[in-house]
């Protein structure tokens, strides 16, 4: 019996520990501007998984250059195509990467450059197609050398 | 500055061919999140803005933010409509821009 209860109190301890640790850790994140910026690039609507692509390393081992590919699948023709893809971080000290205005004449909605990746945290990408609709997608990436030259 | 490197995957195309374009900059692409040996801040200094244009109309574009790596590398397509240079201009901070050009010959 006492060692049930201890057990318990140890899971209780366990918990409050993880919520307590949760609690901090996420206004350290939530620090940058991430949101306000996909607030403003998609006017309040919420976007919907898919059709975007982001491809990025799993693990980066030099912040300071990781090669990002970002694709969205849509024909790119004057009555449908993609206008604009937002690139955001949530771990940078600055949340913006990124933005790639497209054309019907881009052909295909695809571009690639080299980011960089202050600590591991999620890359997030917004696609904006010409009628107005959102698509996004997002990515972790561990970063083992961080890359803002802090 | 060193004149930008610019290189597209072919230059003779059909009407409507897809042509994939990379291009390299040499730029710090200053961050302004970095200090020097004194602890002062060093401002930023980055390239803020791309545009290509092919024959003259603008087909792609992307805006930069410090979160850009140095030497900052592009490669994006652009769908062949007419015959005509080629032209990828970068906007520094200062107002100042890097030009690097070529050009296709749509058949």
């Amino acid at each position: 019996m006492t060692l049930m209860f201890n057990r318990r109190q140890a899971l209780a301890v366990g918990t409050g520990m993880a919520a307590a640790l949760g609690g901090l850790m996420s206004p350290a994140l939530a620090k940058n501007d991430s949101e306000e910026l996909i607030q403003k690039f998609t006017g309040g609507k919420t976007p919907t998984e898919g059709k975007i692509k982001l491809d990025l390393p799993e693990i980066a081992e030099n912040g300071n250059t990781v090669p990002m590919t970002v694709s969205v699948e849509s024909p790119m023709t004057e009555q449908s195509y993609v206008s604009e893809v937002l690139v955001v971080t949530d771990g940078n000290p600055r949340a913006g990467v990124v933005t790639f205005h497209f054309t019907p004449q881009s052909g295909v909605a695809e571009a690639n450059t080299r980011i960089r990746l202050a600590q591991t945290q999620n890359v997030i990408a917004v696609a904006k197609m010409n009628d107005g609709s959102l698509f996004t997608t997002s990515k972790q990436v561990k970063v083992t050398i961080g890359g803002c030259g802090g | 500055m060193a004149a930008p490197r610019i290189k597209l995957d072919k230059k003779d195309v059909k009407k409507g061919d897809i042509v994939e374009v990379k291009a390299l900059v040499a730029h710090t692409m200053e961050s302004g999140q970095r200090k020097n040996a004194n602890g002062e801040t060093i401002p930023r200094k980055i390239l803020n803005k791309f545009t290509c244009t092919v024959a003259g109309k603008e087909v792609f574009s992307a805006d930069f933010e410090p979160a850009v790596a140095a030497n900052p590398y592009i490669q994006f397509k652009f769908r062949a409509q007419e015959s005509g240079p080629v032209v990828l201009t970068w906007i520094d901070d200062d107002g100042s821009k890097i030009v690097g050009e070529d050009k296709i010959t749509v058949s």
